[in-house]
Protein backbone atom coordinates (compact mmCIF):
# COMPACT_ATOMS: atom_id res chain seq x y z
CA UNK A 1 0.00 0.00 0.00
CA UNK A 2 1.35 3.45 -0.85
CA UNK A 3 2.35 5.73 1.99
CA UNK A 4 0.13 8.75 2.62
CA UNK A 5 2.62 11.19 1.09
CA UNK A 6 2.64 9.15 -2.13
CA UNK A 7 -1.08 9.66 -2.73
CA UNK A 8 -2.47 12.18 -5.17
CA UNK A 9 -4.56 15.10 -3.88
CA UNK A 10 -7.71 13.35 -5.06
CA UNK A 11 -6.82 10.13 -3.19
CA UNK A 12 -5.92 12.14 -0.08
CA UNK A 13 -9.30 13.87 -0.10
CA UNK A 14 -11.06 10.51 -0.48
CA UNK A 15 -9.06 8.98 2.38
CA UNK A 16 -9.78 11.88 4.72
CA UNK A 17 -13.46 12.11 3.89
CA UNK A 18 -13.82 8.33 4.12
CA UNK A 19 -12.26 8.42 7.60
CA UNK A 20 -9.37 6.20 6.53
CA UNK A 21 -6.81 8.84 7.48
CA UNK A 22 -6.87 12.18 9.23
CA UNK A 23 -5.78 15.44 7.66
CA UNK A 24 -3.12 15.66 10.36
CA UNK A 25 -1.67 12.27 9.38
CA UNK A 26 -1.62 13.26 5.71
CA UNK A 27 0.12 16.59 6.33
CA UNK A 28 2.50 15.01 8.82
CA UNK A 29 3.49 12.35 6.25
CA UNK A 30 4.40 15.05 3.74
CA UNK A 31 6.59 16.78 6.33
CA UNK A 32 8.34 13.47 7.01
CA UNK A 33 9.42 13.39 3.36
CA UNK A 34 10.42 17.05 3.50
CA UNK A 35 12.68 16.44 6.50
CA UNK A 36 14.22 13.44 4.76
CA UNK A 37 14.89 15.12 1.39
CA UNK A 38 15.21 18.88 1.77
CA UNK A 39 18.95 18.79 2.39
CA UNK A 40 19.35 17.34 -1.07
CA UNK A 41 16.55 19.06 -3.02
CA UNK A 42 16.18 22.55 -1.49
CA UNK A 43 12.66 22.96 -2.88
CA UNK A 44 11.56 25.32 -0.10
CA UNK A 45 12.54 28.77 1.09
CA UNK A 46 10.13 28.75 4.06
CA UNK A 47 8.32 25.89 5.81
CA UNK A 48 5.43 26.41 8.24
CA UNK A 49 5.03 23.00 9.83
CA UNK A 50 3.45 24.11 13.10
CA UNK A 51 0.86 26.27 11.43
CA UNK A 52 0.07 23.60 8.82
CA UNK A 53 -0.46 20.87 11.43
CA UNK A 54 -2.68 23.21 13.44
CA UNK A 55 -4.79 23.86 10.36
CA UNK A 56 -4.98 20.11 9.66
CA UNK A 57 -6.22 19.45 13.20
CA UNK A 58 -8.93 22.09 12.76
CA UNK A 59 -10.09 20.29 9.61
CA UNK A 60 -10.14 16.95 11.46
CA UNK A 61 -12.23 18.54 14.20
CA UNK A 62 -14.72 19.90 11.66
CA UNK A 63 -15.02 16.45 10.08
CA UNK A 64 -15.50 14.68 13.41
CA UNK A 65 -18.21 17.19 14.32
CA UNK A 66 -19.96 16.45 11.02
CA UNK A 67 -19.44 19.99 9.74
CA UNK A 68 -18.89 20.57 6.00
CA UNK A 69 -15.31 20.98 4.76
CA UNK A 70 -13.87 22.52 1.60
CA UNK A 71 -12.92 20.76 -1.63
CA UNK A 72 -9.19 20.69 -0.75
CA UNK A 73 -9.61 19.69 2.89
CA UNK A 74 -6.34 18.29 4.23
CA UNK A 75 -4.33 18.61 1.02
CA UNK A 76 -0.73 19.80 1.61
CA UNK A 77 -0.07 22.69 -0.76
CA UNK A 78 3.22 24.46 -1.57
CA UNK A 79 3.19 28.02 -2.89
CA UNK A 80 5.82 29.67 -5.08
CA UNK A 81 7.54 32.42 -3.13
CA UNK A 82 6.40 35.06 -5.65
CA UNK A 83 2.84 34.88 -4.31
CA UNK A 84 1.92 36.93 -1.24
CA UNK A 85 0.88 35.02 1.87
CA UNK A 86 -0.31 36.95 4.90
CA UNK A 87 2.18 36.81 7.81
CA UNK A 88 4.35 34.27 5.94
CA UNK A 89 7.60 35.65 4.47
CA UNK A 90 7.45 36.12 0.70
CA UNK A 91 10.91 36.67 -0.72
CA UNK A 92 10.79 36.04 -4.49
CA UNK A 93 14.08 34.26 -3.65
CA UNK A 94 15.71 37.70 -3.59
CA UNK A 95 17.90 39.41 -1.06
CA UNK A 96 15.75 42.48 -1.78
CA UNK A 97 12.68 40.87 -0.16
CA UNK A 98 14.45 38.60 2.34
CA UNK A 99 12.60 40.22 5.26
CA UNK A 100 9.32 40.99 3.53
CA UNK A 101 6.20 39.71 5.30
CA UNK A 102 3.04 40.53 3.32
CA UNK A 103 0.16 42.07 5.28
CA UNK A 104 -2.38 40.40 2.98
CA UNK A 105 -3.09 37.23 1.00
CA UNK A 106 -3.09 36.97 -2.79
CA UNK A 107 -6.55 36.12 -4.17
CA UNK A 108 -5.40 32.57 -5.06
CA UNK A 109 -4.37 32.04 -1.43
CA UNK A 110 -7.80 33.22 -0.21
CA UNK A 111 -9.38 30.74 -2.60
CA UNK A 112 -7.21 27.86 -1.32
CA UNK A 113 -7.95 28.71 2.31
CA UNK A 114 -11.67 28.90 1.61
CA UNK A 115 -11.52 25.29 0.39
CA UNK A 116 -9.50 24.17 3.44
CA UNK A 117 -6.26 23.53 1.54
CA UNK A 118 -3.29 23.36 3.93
CA UNK A 119 -0.42 25.64 2.94
CA UNK A 120 2.82 24.05 4.08
CA UNK A 121 5.51 26.37 2.76
CA UNK A 122 6.91 28.68 0.13
CA UNK A 123 8.96 27.25 -2.72
CA UNK A 124 12.30 28.26 -4.16
CA UNK A 125 12.52 29.96 -7.53
CA UNK A 126 14.77 31.98 -9.78
CA UNK A 127 15.10 35.45 -8.29
CA UNK A 128 11.97 37.44 -9.22
CA UNK A 129 11.05 34.53 -11.55
CA UNK A 130 13.82 35.52 -13.96
CA UNK A 131 15.42 32.28 -15.12
CA UNK A 132 14.87 28.77 -16.41
CA UNK A 133 16.96 26.79 -13.94
CA UNK A 134 16.27 27.99 -10.34
CA UNK A 135 19.98 28.73 -10.09
CA UNK A 136 19.58 32.49 -9.55
CA UNK A 137 17.83 32.11 -6.16
CA UNK A 138 19.47 34.06 -3.34
CA UNK A 139 18.87 30.98 -1.18
CA UNK A 140 20.81 28.54 -3.34
CA UNK A 141 19.63 26.40 -6.25
CA UNK A 142 16.98 23.69 -6.17
CA UNK A 143 18.22 20.36 -7.49
CA UNK A 144 16.57 18.05 -10.00
CA UNK A 145 15.23 14.98 -8.11
CA UNK A 146 16.03 12.73 -11.10
CA UNK A 147 19.69 13.74 -11.09
CA UNK A 148 20.96 15.99 -8.32
CA UNK A 149 23.74 17.35 -10.54
CA UNK A 150 21.16 18.83 -12.92
CA UNK A 151 18.75 21.78 -12.80
CA UNK A 152 15.05 21.25 -12.04
CA UNK A 153 14.08 23.89 -14.62
CA UNK A 154 12.68 27.23 -13.66
CA UNK A 155 11.64 29.59 -12.57
CA UNK A 156 9.14 27.54 -10.50
CA UNK A 157 11.80 24.88 -9.80
CA UNK A 158 10.88 24.40 -6.15
CA UNK A 159 7.19 24.01 -6.97
CA UNK A 160 7.97 21.25 -9.49
CA UNK A 161 10.63 19.41 -7.47
CA UNK A 162 8.40 19.20 -4.37
CA UNK A 163 5.66 17.48 -6.39
CA UNK A 164 8.07 14.96 -7.95
CA UNK A 165 9.47 14.00 -4.53
CA UNK A 166 6.14 13.86 -2.62
CA UNK A 167 7.21 16.92 -0.60
CA UNK A 168 3.77 18.40 -1.42
CA UNK A 169 0.47 17.21 -2.91
CA UNK A 170 -0.18 20.28 -5.04
CA UNK A 171 1.75 23.44 -5.72
CA UNK A 172 1.28 26.85 -7.25
CA UNK A 173 3.73 28.11 -9.83
CA UNK A 174 3.83 31.19 -12.01
CA UNK A 175 4.54 31.24 -15.73
CA UNK A 176 5.81 34.32 -17.58
CA UNK A 177 7.66 32.57 -20.42
CA UNK A 178 7.48 28.91 -19.41
CA UNK A 179 8.20 29.05 -15.69
CA UNK A 180 5.55 26.42 -14.83
CA UNK A 181 5.92 24.20 -17.91
CA UNK A 182 9.73 24.10 -18.01
CA UNK A 183 10.21 22.73 -14.46
CA UNK A 184 7.14 20.47 -14.88
CA UNK A 185 8.88 18.96 -17.90
CA UNK A 186 12.28 18.69 -16.17
CA UNK A 187 10.85 17.10 -13.00
CA UNK A 188 8.23 14.91 -14.76
CA UNK A 189 5.11 16.42 -13.21
CA UNK A 190 1.98 18.09 -14.64
CA UNK A 191 2.03 21.89 -14.92
CA UNK A 192 -0.54 24.17 -16.54
CA UNK A 193 -0.25 27.79 -17.58
CA UNK A 194 -3.84 29.03 -17.77
CA UNK A 195 -5.22 31.55 -20.29
CA UNK A 196 -4.06 35.07 -19.47
CA UNK A 197 -6.69 36.58 -17.18
CA UNK A 198 -8.30 33.32 -16.03
CA UNK A 199 -6.53 33.29 -12.64
CA UNK A 200 -6.25 36.48 -10.59
CA UNK A 201 -2.77 38.00 -10.32
CA UNK A 202 -3.73 40.08 -7.28
CA UNK A 203 -0.95 39.48 -4.77
CA UNK A 204 1.48 38.06 -7.31
CA UNK A 205 4.75 39.98 -7.21
CA UNK A 206 4.93 41.37 -10.73
CA UNK A 207 7.74 40.61 -13.16
CA UNK A 208 6.17 41.02 -16.63
CA UNK A 209 2.52 41.62 -16.02
CA UNK A 210 1.17 41.31 -19.58
CA UNK A 211 2.63 37.79 -19.84
CA UNK A 212 2.42 36.09 -16.47
CA UNK A 213 -0.18 33.80 -14.94
CA UNK A 214 -0.40 31.77 -11.76
CA UNK A 215 -1.11 28.10 -12.44
CA UNK A 216 -1.43 24.64 -10.86
CA UNK A 217 1.31 22.00 -10.62
CA UNK A 218 0.32 18.45 -9.69
CA UNK A 219 1.12 14.74 -9.67
CA UNK A 220 -1.49 13.98 -12.30
CA UNK A 221 -3.93 15.61 -14.70
CA UNK A 222 -6.97 15.12 -12.47
CA UNK A 223 -5.31 16.96 -9.58
CA UNK A 224 -4.27 19.71 -11.97
CA UNK A 225 -7.87 20.13 -13.21
CA UNK A 226 -9.19 20.11 -9.64
CA UNK A 227 -6.71 22.74 -8.48
CA UNK A 228 -7.41 24.93 -11.52
CA UNK A 229 -11.13 24.78 -10.75
CA UNK A 230 -10.42 26.19 -7.28
CA UNK A 231 -8.03 29.00 -8.25
CA UNK A 232 -9.66 30.22 -11.50
CA UNK A 233 -12.27 32.95 -11.50
CA UNK A 234 -12.98 36.62 -11.95
CA UNK A 235 -11.43 39.00 -9.44
CA UNK A 236 -12.36 42.69 -9.40
CA UNK A 237 -9.02 43.38 -7.69
CA UNK A 238 -7.18 42.43 -10.90
CA UNK A 239 -7.96 44.76 -13.81
CA UNK A 240 -6.79 42.13 -16.32
CA UNK A 241 -8.98 39.38 -14.90
CA UNK A 242 -11.61 38.07 -17.35
CA UNK A 243 -15.21 37.76 -16.27
CA UNK A 244 -16.28 34.37 -17.62
CA UNK A 245 -18.56 31.68 -16.18
CA UNK A 246 -16.65 29.32 -13.86
CA UNK A 247 -16.11 25.74 -14.99
CA UNK A 248 -15.50 22.51 -13.12
CA UNK A 249 -12.52 21.31 -15.14
CA UNK A 250 -12.66 17.79 -13.66
CA UNK A 251 -15.92 17.25 -15.58
CA UNK A 252 -14.05 17.31 -18.88
CA UNK A 253 -11.66 14.47 -18.08
CA UNK A 254 -12.81 11.68 -20.39
CA UNK A 255 -10.51 8.92 -21.53
CA UNK A 256 -11.01 9.55 -25.23
CA UNK A 257 -9.12 11.24 -28.03
CA UNK A 258 -11.79 10.35 -30.59
CA UNK A 259 -12.12 13.18 -33.11
CA UNK A 260 -9.36 15.32 -31.55
CA UNK A 261 -7.59 17.33 -34.25
CA UNK A 262 -3.90 17.87 -33.47
CA UNK A 263 -1.63 20.33 -35.22
CA UNK A 264 2.13 19.80 -34.98
CA UNK A 265 3.95 23.07 -35.79
CA UNK A 266 7.35 22.30 -37.27
CA UNK A 267 8.77 25.43 -35.60
CA UNK A 268 8.55 23.54 -32.28
CA UNK A 269 11.13 21.07 -33.57
CA UNK A 270 13.60 23.71 -34.70
CA UNK A 271 17.39 23.92 -34.56
CA UNK A 272 18.67 22.95 -31.14
CA UNK A 273 15.97 20.36 -30.44
CA UNK A 274 17.57 17.16 -29.22
CA UNK A 275 16.88 14.00 -31.20
CA UNK A 276 15.84 12.14 -28.07
CA UNK A 277 13.23 14.79 -27.18
CA UNK A 278 11.93 14.91 -30.74
CA UNK A 279 11.58 11.12 -30.86
CA UNK A 280 9.81 10.90 -27.52
CA UNK A 281 7.32 13.68 -28.32
CA UNK A 282 6.50 12.09 -31.67
CA UNK A 283 5.88 8.81 -29.85
CA UNK A 284 3.42 10.76 -27.71
CA UNK A 285 1.63 12.22 -30.73
CA UNK A 286 1.43 8.77 -32.31
CA UNK A 287 0.00 7.41 -29.08
CA UNK A 288 -2.81 9.97 -29.21
CA UNK A 289 -3.41 9.03 -32.84
CA UNK A 290 -3.73 5.40 -31.78
CA UNK A 291 -6.33 6.54 -29.26
CA UNK A 292 -8.51 8.17 -31.92
CA UNK A 293 -6.96 11.58 -32.65
CA UNK A 294 -5.81 12.77 -36.06
CA UNK A 295 -2.73 14.90 -36.59
CA UNK A 296 -1.23 17.04 -39.29
CA UNK A 297 2.09 18.83 -39.52
CA UNK A 298 1.71 22.56 -39.89
CA UNK A 299 3.68 25.79 -39.76
CA UNK A 300 3.32 29.01 -37.75
CA UNK A 301 6.07 31.09 -39.36
CA UNK A 302 5.98 33.95 -36.82
CA UNK A 303 7.01 31.55 -34.01
CA UNK A 304 10.56 32.05 -35.21
CA UNK A 305 10.42 35.55 -33.73
CA UNK A 306 8.69 34.69 -30.47
CA UNK A 307 11.83 34.35 -28.34
CA UNK A 308 13.24 37.78 -29.28
CA UNK A 309 9.82 39.46 -28.96
CA UNK A 310 9.25 37.76 -25.61
CA UNK A 311 12.52 38.88 -24.06
CA UNK A 312 12.05 42.46 -25.23
CA UNK A 313 8.54 42.66 -23.76
CA UNK A 314 9.50 40.83 -20.54
CA UNK A 315 12.59 42.94 -19.86
CA UNK A 316 10.77 46.18 -20.64
CA UNK A 317 7.95 45.35 -18.27
CA UNK A 318 10.43 44.15 -15.65
CA UNK A 319 12.27 47.47 -15.70
CA UNK A 320 9.02 49.25 -14.96
CA UNK A 321 7.62 46.76 -12.42
CA UNK A 322 10.83 46.50 -10.42
CA UNK A 323 11.24 50.28 -10.19
CA UNK A 324 9.15 50.01 -7.02
CA UNK A 325 12.05 48.47 -5.10
CA UNK A 326 13.47 51.63 -3.62
CA UNK A 327 14.15 50.14 -0.18
CA UNK A 328 11.86 52.62 1.55
CA UNK A 329 8.43 51.06 2.04
CA UNK A 330 9.84 47.53 2.02
CA UNK A 331 12.88 45.70 0.77
CA UNK A 332 16.62 45.96 1.29
CA UNK A 333 17.95 49.31 2.49
CA UNK A 334 21.58 50.19 3.13
CA UNK A 335 22.21 51.27 6.68
CA UNK A 336 23.19 54.87 6.21
CA UNK A 337 21.43 58.21 6.44
CA UNK A 338 23.84 60.50 4.62
CA UNK A 339 23.74 60.67 0.86
CA UNK A 340 21.00 61.81 -1.44
CA UNK A 341 17.99 59.84 -2.57
CA UNK A 342 19.39 58.70 -5.95
CA UNK A 343 22.61 57.36 -4.40
CA UNK A 344 20.88 55.43 -1.64
CA UNK A 345 18.27 54.10 -4.08
CA UNK A 346 21.01 52.90 -6.46
CA UNK A 347 22.94 51.24 -3.63
CA UNK A 348 19.85 49.47 -2.26
CA UNK A 349 19.33 48.03 -5.70
CA UNK A 350 22.99 47.12 -6.23
CA UNK A 351 23.00 45.00 -3.08
CA UNK A 352 19.36 43.86 -3.12
CA UNK A 353 19.25 42.49 -6.67
CA UNK A 354 21.22 39.59 -8.17
CA UNK A 355 23.01 39.70 -11.52
CA UNK A 356 20.23 38.39 -13.77
CA UNK A 357 17.68 40.79 -12.29
CA UNK A 358 20.03 43.73 -12.86
CA UNK A 359 20.67 42.55 -16.40
CA UNK A 360 16.97 42.46 -17.24
CA UNK A 361 16.10 45.77 -15.58
CA UNK A 362 18.92 47.62 -17.33
CA UNK A 363 18.28 46.11 -20.77
CA UNK A 364 14.56 46.76 -20.31
CA UNK A 365 15.28 50.36 -19.39
CA UNK A 366 17.27 50.64 -22.62
CA UNK A 367 14.45 49.11 -24.70
CA UNK A 368 11.99 51.66 -23.31
CA UNK A 369 14.29 54.67 -23.46
CA UNK A 370 13.82 57.64 -25.78
CA UNK A 371 14.77 56.76 -29.34
CA UNK A 372 14.63 52.98 -28.80
CA UNK A 373 11.03 52.50 -27.67
CA UNK A 374 9.63 51.97 -31.17
CA UNK A 375 12.65 49.97 -32.36
CA UNK A 376 12.34 47.42 -29.55
CA UNK A 377 9.25 47.53 -27.34
CA UNK A 378 6.63 48.72 -29.84
CA UNK A 379 8.07 46.52 -32.56
CA UNK A 380 7.90 43.49 -30.24
CA UNK A 381 4.25 44.26 -29.44
CA UNK A 382 3.46 44.35 -33.16
CA UNK A 383 5.23 41.01 -33.66
CA UNK A 384 3.13 39.78 -30.76
CA UNK A 385 -0.01 40.59 -32.76
CA UNK A 386 1.31 38.57 -35.70
CA UNK A 387 2.02 35.61 -33.43
CA UNK A 388 -1.52 35.79 -32.03
CA UNK A 389 -2.94 35.86 -35.58
CA UNK A 390 -0.86 32.80 -36.54
CA UNK A 391 -2.34 30.93 -33.60
CA UNK A 392 -5.89 32.10 -34.41
CA UNK A 393 -5.49 30.74 -37.93
CA UNK A 394 -4.11 27.43 -36.64
CA UNK A 395 -6.96 26.98 -34.17
CA UNK A 396 -9.52 27.33 -36.95
CA UNK A 397 -8.20 24.00 -38.17
CA UNK A 398 -6.95 22.25 -35.01
CA UNK A 399 -8.26 21.69 -31.49
CA UNK A 400 -4.79 21.56 -29.96
CA UNK A 401 -1.18 22.13 -30.95
CA UNK A 402 1.48 19.75 -29.65
CA UNK A 403 5.26 19.88 -29.42
CA UNK A 404 8.06 19.50 -26.88
CA UNK A 405 7.96 21.65 -23.74
CA UNK A 406 11.75 21.96 -23.65
CA UNK A 407 14.07 21.50 -26.62
CA UNK A 408 16.54 19.39 -24.64
CA UNK A 409 16.58 17.34 -21.40
CA UNK A 410 17.58 18.89 -18.02
CA UNK A 411 21.09 20.31 -18.24
CA UNK A 412 23.90 20.31 -15.67
CA UNK A 413 23.96 22.94 -12.96
CA UNK A 414 26.37 25.70 -13.91
CA UNK A 415 26.35 24.68 -17.57
CA UNK A 416 24.50 27.73 -18.92
CA UNK A 417 24.36 30.24 -16.10
CA UNK A 418 27.41 32.21 -17.29
CA UNK A 419 25.94 32.63 -20.77
CA UNK A 420 22.58 34.42 -20.49
CA UNK A 421 21.67 34.15 -24.16
CA UNK A 422 22.25 30.37 -24.17
CA UNK A 423 19.95 30.07 -21.17
CA UNK A 424 17.27 32.25 -22.81
CA UNK A 425 17.31 29.89 -25.81
CA UNK A 426 15.94 27.08 -23.65
CA UNK A 427 12.58 28.96 -23.53
CA UNK A 428 12.15 28.80 -27.31
CA UNK A 429 9.10 26.50 -27.24
CA UNK A 430 7.30 27.95 -24.22
CA UNK A 431 7.25 31.76 -24.68
CA UNK A 432 4.76 31.81 -27.57
CA UNK A 433 1.88 30.74 -25.30
CA UNK A 434 2.59 33.74 -23.04
CA UNK A 435 2.79 36.20 -25.93
CA UNK A 436 -0.54 34.93 -27.26
CA UNK A 437 -2.12 34.44 -23.81
CA UNK A 438 -2.98 30.79 -24.58
CA UNK A 439 -3.43 27.96 -22.11
CA UNK A 440 -0.64 25.38 -22.30
CA UNK A 441 0.20 22.28 -20.28
CA UNK A 442 3.33 20.17 -19.88
CA UNK A 443 2.83 16.48 -19.11
CA UNK A 444 5.34 13.65 -18.68
CA UNK A 445 5.87 11.86 -22.00
CA UNK A 446 8.89 9.66 -21.40
CA UNK A 447 12.55 9.55 -20.48
CA UNK A 448 15.90 9.72 -22.18
CA UNK A 449 18.86 8.24 -20.29
CA UNK A 450 16.82 8.47 -17.08
CA UNK A 451 15.92 12.14 -17.59
CA UNK A 452 12.32 13.29 -18.07
CA UNK A 453 10.84 14.59 -21.33
CA UNK A 454 7.71 16.76 -21.32
CA UNK A 455 5.07 17.17 -23.99
CA UNK A 456 3.38 20.54 -24.42
CA UNK A 457 -0.27 20.82 -25.44
CA UNK A 458 -1.82 24.22 -26.26
CA UNK A 459 -5.31 25.38 -27.17
CA UNK A 460 -7.24 28.61 -27.90
CA UNK A 461 -7.80 31.07 -25.07
CA UNK A 462 -10.19 29.74 -22.38
CA UNK A 463 -10.18 26.21 -23.85
CA UNK A 464 -8.35 24.63 -20.92
CA UNK A 465 -10.77 21.70 -21.08
CA UNK A 466 -9.42 20.62 -24.48
CA UNK A 467 -5.83 20.36 -23.32
CA UNK A 468 -6.85 18.75 -20.04
CA UNK A 469 -8.84 16.07 -21.80
CA UNK A 470 -6.03 15.33 -24.27
CA UNK A 471 -3.53 15.23 -21.41
CA UNK A 472 -5.79 13.00 -19.31
CA UNK A 473 -6.31 10.55 -22.16
CA UNK A 474 -2.55 10.37 -22.77
CA UNK A 475 -1.87 9.84 -19.08
CA UNK A 476 -4.51 7.10 -18.71
CA UNK A 477 -2.90 5.14 -21.53
CA UNK A 478 0.77 5.53 -20.63
CA UNK A 479 2.77 4.98 -17.45
CA UNK A 480 5.40 7.77 -17.61
CA UNK A 481 3.62 9.98 -15.07
CA UNK A 482 3.62 7.24 -12.44
CA UNK A 483 7.40 6.81 -12.45
CA UNK A 484 9.04 8.39 -9.41
CA UNK A 485 12.62 9.56 -8.92
CA UNK A 486 14.85 7.66 -6.50
CA UNK A 487 16.58 10.61 -4.89
CA UNK A 488 20.22 9.80 -4.16
CA UNK B 1 33.66 42.95 -37.34
CA UNK B 2 30.22 43.31 -35.86
CA UNK B 3 29.06 46.77 -34.90
CA UNK B 4 28.55 47.21 -31.19
CA UNK B 5 25.12 48.38 -30.11
CA UNK B 6 26.26 49.73 -26.76
CA UNK B 7 29.50 51.08 -25.34
CA UNK B 8 30.54 50.75 -21.70
CA UNK B 9 29.78 54.45 -21.26
CA UNK B 10 26.23 53.96 -22.54
CA UNK B 11 25.72 51.00 -20.20
CA UNK B 12 26.79 53.25 -17.33
CA UNK B 13 24.23 55.84 -18.41
CA UNK B 14 21.35 53.33 -18.68
CA UNK B 15 22.24 51.78 -15.33
CA UNK B 16 22.06 55.28 -13.87
CA UNK B 17 18.62 55.75 -15.44
CA UNK B 18 17.56 52.44 -13.86
CA UNK B 19 19.07 53.49 -10.51
CA UNK B 20 21.35 50.49 -10.15
CA UNK B 21 24.92 51.08 -9.07
CA UNK B 22 27.29 48.76 -10.96
CA UNK B 23 30.81 47.66 -10.17
CA UNK B 24 33.42 48.14 -12.87
CA UNK B 25 33.51 44.41 -13.44
CA UNK B 26 29.71 44.32 -13.93
CA UNK B 27 29.91 47.20 -16.41
CA UNK B 28 32.39 45.28 -18.54
CA UNK B 29 30.48 42.01 -18.32
CA UNK B 30 27.11 43.63 -19.07
CA UNK B 31 28.46 45.59 -22.03
CA UNK B 32 29.66 42.35 -23.64
CA UNK B 33 26.47 40.43 -22.81
CA UNK B 34 24.10 43.25 -23.82
CA UNK B 35 25.72 43.44 -27.22
CA UNK B 36 25.26 39.70 -27.72
CA UNK B 37 21.63 39.85 -26.61
CA UNK B 38 20.81 42.95 -28.69
CA UNK B 39 22.38 41.25 -31.67
CA UNK B 40 19.90 38.43 -31.19
CA UNK B 41 17.02 40.91 -30.76
CA UNK B 42 17.84 42.27 -34.24
CA UNK B 43 16.00 39.21 -35.53
CA UNK B 44 12.64 40.98 -35.24
CA UNK B 45 13.82 43.72 -37.64
CA UNK B 46 13.18 41.19 -40.42
CA UNK B 47 9.46 41.12 -39.70
CA UNK B 48 7.24 43.44 -41.72
CA UNK B 49 4.92 45.04 -39.14
CA UNK B 50 3.67 47.89 -41.32
CA UNK B 51 0.09 48.67 -40.32
CA UNK B 52 0.00 45.99 -37.56
CA UNK B 53 -1.51 47.09 -34.25
CA UNK B 54 0.50 46.37 -31.10
CA UNK B 55 -0.94 43.89 -28.57
CA UNK B 56 -1.34 45.30 -25.07
CA UNK B 57 -3.82 42.81 -23.66
CA UNK B 58 -4.26 39.43 -25.30
CA UNK B 59 -8.01 39.26 -24.75
CA UNK B 60 -8.40 42.93 -25.71
CA UNK B 61 -9.74 44.17 -22.40
CA UNK B 62 -9.66 47.95 -22.41
CA UNK B 63 -10.23 50.69 -19.89
CA UNK B 64 -11.31 48.48 -17.01
CA UNK B 65 -12.63 50.69 -14.24
CA UNK B 66 -14.61 50.31 -11.06
CA UNK B 67 -16.75 52.57 -8.90
CA UNK B 68 -14.68 54.94 -6.79
CA UNK B 69 -15.82 53.69 -3.40
CA UNK B 70 -13.81 53.65 -0.19
CA UNK B 71 -13.25 50.27 1.40
CA UNK B 72 -11.43 49.27 4.55
CA UNK B 73 -7.68 49.48 4.01
CA UNK B 74 -4.57 48.47 5.95
CA UNK B 75 -4.09 50.07 9.36
CA UNK B 76 -1.02 52.37 9.51
CA UNK B 77 0.89 49.95 11.68
CA UNK B 78 0.45 47.14 9.16
CA UNK B 79 1.28 49.38 6.21
CA UNK B 80 4.52 50.47 7.91
CA UNK B 81 5.54 47.04 9.17
CA UNK B 82 7.91 46.28 6.29
CA UNK B 83 9.58 49.69 6.09
CA UNK B 84 13.27 49.40 7.07
CA UNK B 85 13.40 52.95 8.53
CA UNK B 86 10.43 54.74 10.03
CA UNK B 87 9.54 57.38 12.56
CA UNK B 88 6.16 57.80 14.25
CA UNK B 89 3.59 57.35 11.49
CA UNK B 90 6.03 57.98 8.66
CA UNK B 91 8.49 56.17 6.42
CA UNK B 92 11.92 57.75 6.69
CA UNK B 93 13.26 58.67 3.25
CA UNK B 94 16.71 59.88 2.27
CA UNK B 95 17.25 63.54 1.40
CA UNK B 96 15.53 64.40 -1.86
CA UNK B 97 16.69 67.98 -2.54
Amino acid sequence: MPKLQQLTARETIQKIQGNEATAEECVHAVFETIHKLEDKINAYVTLIEGEALKKAKQIDRKISEGKPVGKLAGVAIAVKDAICTQRIPTTCSSRMLKNFVPPYDATVIERIKKEDGVIIGKTNMDEFAMGSSTETSHFGPTRNPWDLSRVPGGSSGGSAACIATDEAMLSLGTDTGGSIRCPASYCSVVGLKPTYGLVSRYGLIAYANSLEQIGPMAKDVYDCALFLTIIAGYDPKDGTSVNVAPKDYTQFLKDSAEGLKIGVPREFFGEGTSDAVEKQVWKGINKLEELGATYEETSLPSLEYSLAAYYIVAMSEASSNLARYDGLRYGYRVDKDDGDWATIYSQNRRIGFGTEVKRRIILGTYALSAGYYSKYYLKALRVRTLIRRNFEEAFKKFDVLIGPTMPFPPFKMGEKIEDPLALYMSDVDTVAANLAGLPAISIPCGFTKGLPVGMQIMASPLKEELILQAAYTFEQNTSYGRRKPAVK
Amino acid sequence: MKKNHLSKKEVEHIAWLAHIELSDQEKLLFTKQFNEILDYFKKIDEVDTEGIEPTYHVLNLENVSRKDKTKPSLPTKEALRNAPKKEKKFIKAPRIV
